[in-house]
């Protein structure tokens, strides 16, 4: 019983954790475009990755 | 425009405002005073070879500070300096790959208040999926068999989940229940909201005297099932029609009137008054109606038919608003103010045509209104029947009464319809189709009779060559001669020799267009020209012009360019706007949908009567103004049939608006873009039967999801008021329903193939070379 009560909080914790990077990913912009997440990965060209190039990001 | 145009433009209009570089410019948005972001859809784009390419192409131009594509919703989105540059050099550039596209407006896409919504569903989603798998866990261990001091615990952590998130989910449908009760009227979100309190509050009591059933999964995974269904339901909501808007924004800012006593003075174009003097210089919209009183010129008059063949006007010939003057500058003399001008009339019919479309009532409003009175009067009877069953428990009576509220609580019915018509628009959008909102595909379902614009529409919009009897050299000569005018058969013949090589070494000089009769220069020192007959064989050696007959169809719809050099033989060009590929198939098709099918077109009768008989359609009006397609469209109305509008031009725009549903190609202007239902990338015509066809599809899907819903709840909702139901049974027949309405929705994934499949279809595409798409005219294949 001792490790229960220590374990749930340990697992709300962990789902706390789990959903605060969700809702991160989703301010951040990354579920935008998933197909282009996709792909890009597959890409062998070696660009500059965005946000490095001068000037403002869109 | 392209690159054996650019000196001649260039030297030409000098001063003249460049309608597409404003166009472009006014549809971006400024992130600060040096930097715009403009936003292009381009359809084409479907694999990382094809971002790549356009993104590379985007960023080597110097102007171009970010240019990134996004392929889910094939945008482009650029960030570039506006004072060092064109935005016309950036619409270049993705066409110079070889990619279709089309600016979009600004309000289209930026971010806006729709957007911030759907960031507030998600975040709502993500907080009622994170809840409800927490607190699943717990109650499947207490299902699983907990003894009571353990399942007592397990119920307070639930709670303590449960509620906090119940809280922060609801929201969305609280503030929608509570608006419709303001209203007094009911809607699906006030048994929701309802059942979720409800059962919050009662879980509580029973967790805190440790009852044996808490029901906080049951109501966290309803937020989050039906949250799912919002948030899809949210990404088809209907998007701003802001064809309106765009009409104003296409009327001249203002006009240059000539005084009476000399000079010139620039003043509103609402300020302009019947008998002044107007100068309208190459390149400008006309201001107001009017008529010529000096200067002869070459006049678009697309916005009034549809055409793009210019009109030679002379002196006493009328001009409407909103025509643009292709050639000279001419002085016409103001007949109407600038409200009642072709323009301002248009602009009042698409508002008025926008407000009197009756209100189409969604099926899934329909259901809600026989289903949101349904649930309550089964919880208040469920309630009255077992405290009076029970002899006065109240405790008994309320908890099998929220159990009902609970089970018929509609996660099925809350997705049905969404999922369908995500999954539709999606397999539409792999075609080539933007489906504006979910309620276009099911007002397309009612569609009995279907109005196609002829020009733009039907056809490719625009003449190309289709026979000649000239010589290779000959067409070089001609080809580069047409680079220098702006007129659409010119423009037919420079895209005709863009991708020859050897064009491009030839210079002209001493070029000059003479309006209504053509383009003279002098290449390598001898005088040639390019245009009308007699006028060509003014130059042309005497002897062979008398014999010579054109070269074509004979048919109204071809028209011909003459070329010569002086003292040489006269060659002419027969032209044509050709039929879309898969027209004939498309209307096919659409008859043997059982569709009727007419052709209301600007053009004049010859034109209109041959496409019609070529493609088999034996209702057809030609001469159409606008206003007069809007008659049209409100005589079938009244006769009770229910009308598709497929056209593209600025002189559709009004008829798009007023029909029940209505399409557009992107190619078109963007007036009628807005206007419509529907967007079609793409020059083949199959698409039309094939977004008809899944209409058909999609209403019998969501018929059948809705159905699957019932049943469900004829066999819970029984199970409910006889006190059976247990919170692990109300789990499963929640996530049991959602999931079967999620799998029959799957079946439009694989319905209406045809017969190339996508995917093949796709391959062919990305690996098409660029002469293949369309481009600019005169665009060449290197740079």
């Amino acid at each position: 019983m001792s490790q229960v009560v220590f374990l749930i909080p340990v697992a709300l914790f962990l789902g706390l954790l789990g959903l605060a990077a969700f809702v991160w990913s989703i301010k951040n912009g990354q579920y935008d475009d998933l197909q282009g997440a996709a792909e890009r990965i597959l890409d062998d060209e070696d660009g500059a990755p965005p946000g490095r190039r001068p000037g403002q990001r869109p | 425009m392209s690159c054996c145009q650019t000196m001649a433009v260039g030297a030409r209009s000098g001063e003249a405002p460049d309608i597409e570089e404003e166009r472009l410019r006014a549809a971006s948005w400024a992130s600060d005073n040096d930097t715009l972001e403009s936003e292009f859809h381009v359809p084409g784009m479907h694999c990382i070879a094809c971002v790549r390419r356009i993104e590379r192409a985007l960023s080597g131009l110097p102007h171009v500070s970010d240019a990134r594509a996004n392929l889910t919703n094939r945008n482009v989105r650029i960030t570039w300096r506006q004072r060092e540059g064109t935005a016309r050099a950036l619409a270049d550039a993705i066409a110079g790959e070889g990619f279709e596209h089309a600016i979009l407006q600004n309000g289209e896409n930026a971010p806006d208040q729709a957007h911030e919504t759907q960031r507030q569903l998600l975040l709502c989603l993500a907080v009622a999926g994170f809840a409800a798998a927490n607190v699943m866990l717990l109650s499947v261990s207490v299902w699983a068999g907990a003894d009571e001091a353990t399942r007592q615990l397990f119920h307070l952590i639930s709670g303590l989940i449960a509620i906090p998130a119940a809280a922060y989910a609801m929201r969305p449908f609280l503030s929608s229940a509570l608006a419709a009760l303001g209203n007094g009227r009911l809607n699906m979100d006030v048994p929701i909201t309802l059942a979720v309190i409800l059962a919050l509050g009662m879980s509580s009591y029973e967790a805190l005297r440790n009852g044996e059933h808490a029901y906080f999964d049951a109501a966290v995974m309803l937020l989050f099932f039906l949250l799912i269904g919002r948030v899809l339901d949210h990404a088809m909501r209907e998007r701003a029609r802001d064809a309106v808007k765009l009409l104003t924004g296409l009327a001249a800012k203002g006009a240059v009137v000539l005084l009476p006593e000399g000079g010139q003075r620039y003043v509103p174009t609402d300020k302009v008054r019947p008998g002044e003097r107007v100068l309208v210089a190459a390149g400008e919209r006309v201001p107001v109606d009017g008529v010529v009183r000096a200067g002869a010129s070459e006049i678009d008059r697309s916005v009034v038919t549809g055409e793009s063949a210019s009109v030679a006007v002379d002196v006493g010939a009328e001009v409407e608003a909103g025509t643009v003057n292709l050639g000279q500058p001419i002085e016409i003399e103001a007949t109407k103010v600038a409200a009642q001008s072709f323009l301002g009339e248009v602009v009042q019919m698409m508002e008025a045509a926008e407000h009197s479309k009756a209100r189409f009532v969604r099926i899934a409003d329909r259901v809600a209104q026989i289903y949101a009175p349904a649930v309550h009067i089964l919880a208040v009877a469920a309630f009255i029947g077992w405290l009076w069953a029970s002899g006065g428990d109240w405790q008994l009576a309320a908890y099998t009464a929220i159990a009902v509220l609970i089970i018929t609580c509609p996660c099925a019915l809350g997705l049905a319809v969404p999922i369908v018509h995500v999954v539709a628009a999606g397999r539409l959008f792999e075609r080539g189709l933007f489906m504006k909102d979910g309620s276009a595909l099911e007002k397309l379902r009612q569609v009995d009779t279907i109005v196609f614009d002829k020009t733009g529409t039907l056809t490719g919009g625009r003449p190309d060559v289709v026979a000649s009897d000239a010589a290779p050299a000959e067409r070089r000569l001609a080809g580069v001669l047409a680079g220098h005018s702006r007129h659409p058969s010119a423009q037919a013949l420079a895209r005709a020799v863009a991708g020859d090589p050897e064009a491009h070494a030839i210079r002209a000089s001493r070029v000059r267009e003479v309006a209504g009769s053509g383009v003279e220069a002098a290449i390598g020192g001898r005088r040639m020209r390019l245009g009308r007959r007699a006028w060509v064989a003014e130059i042309a050696a005497a002897s062979v012009e008398a014999t010579q007959e054109p070269v074509g169809l004979g048919c109204d719809r071809t028209s011909s360019v003459w070329f010569a050099e002086e003292d040489g033989r006269p060659v002419s060009f027969a032209m044509q706007d050709a039929l879309r590929p898969g027209a004939r198939e498309a209307i096919d098709a659409l008859r043997r949908g059982g569709l009727k099918l007419e052709i209301v077109s600007g053009d004049v009768d010859g034109p209109v009567e041959e496409v019609a008989c070529e493609l088999g359609i034996s209702t057809f009006l030609a001469n159409q103004r606008p206003a007069d397609k809007i008659a049209h469209l409100d005589a079938l109305r009244r006769a009770g049939r229910n009308v598709l509008m497929v056209g593209d031009g600025l002189n559709d725009a009004p008829a798009l608006a007023a029909a029940n549903v209505s399409m557009a190609p992107s190619s078109g202007s963007d007036v009628g873009r807005q206007a419509a239902d529907f967007v079609f990338a793409g020059q083949n015509l199959d698409i039309i039967p094939f977004c008809y066809r899944m209409a058909l599809d999609a209403d019998r899907l969501v018929r059948q999801n809705i159905a699957l819903a019932v049943v469900y709840n004829c066999i819970a909702v029984p199970m409910a008021m006889a006190g059976l139901v247990t919170p692990l049974i109300a789990a499963i027949a929640m996530s049991g329903s959602s999931v079967m309405v999620v799998a029959n929705s799957m079946r439009l994934k694989f319905a209406a193939r045809g017969a190339a499949s996508d995917e093949a279809r796709e391959a062919e595409r990305c690996a098409a070379p660029k002469g293949r798409r369309i481009l600019e005219p005169g665009l060449t294949a290197g740079r």
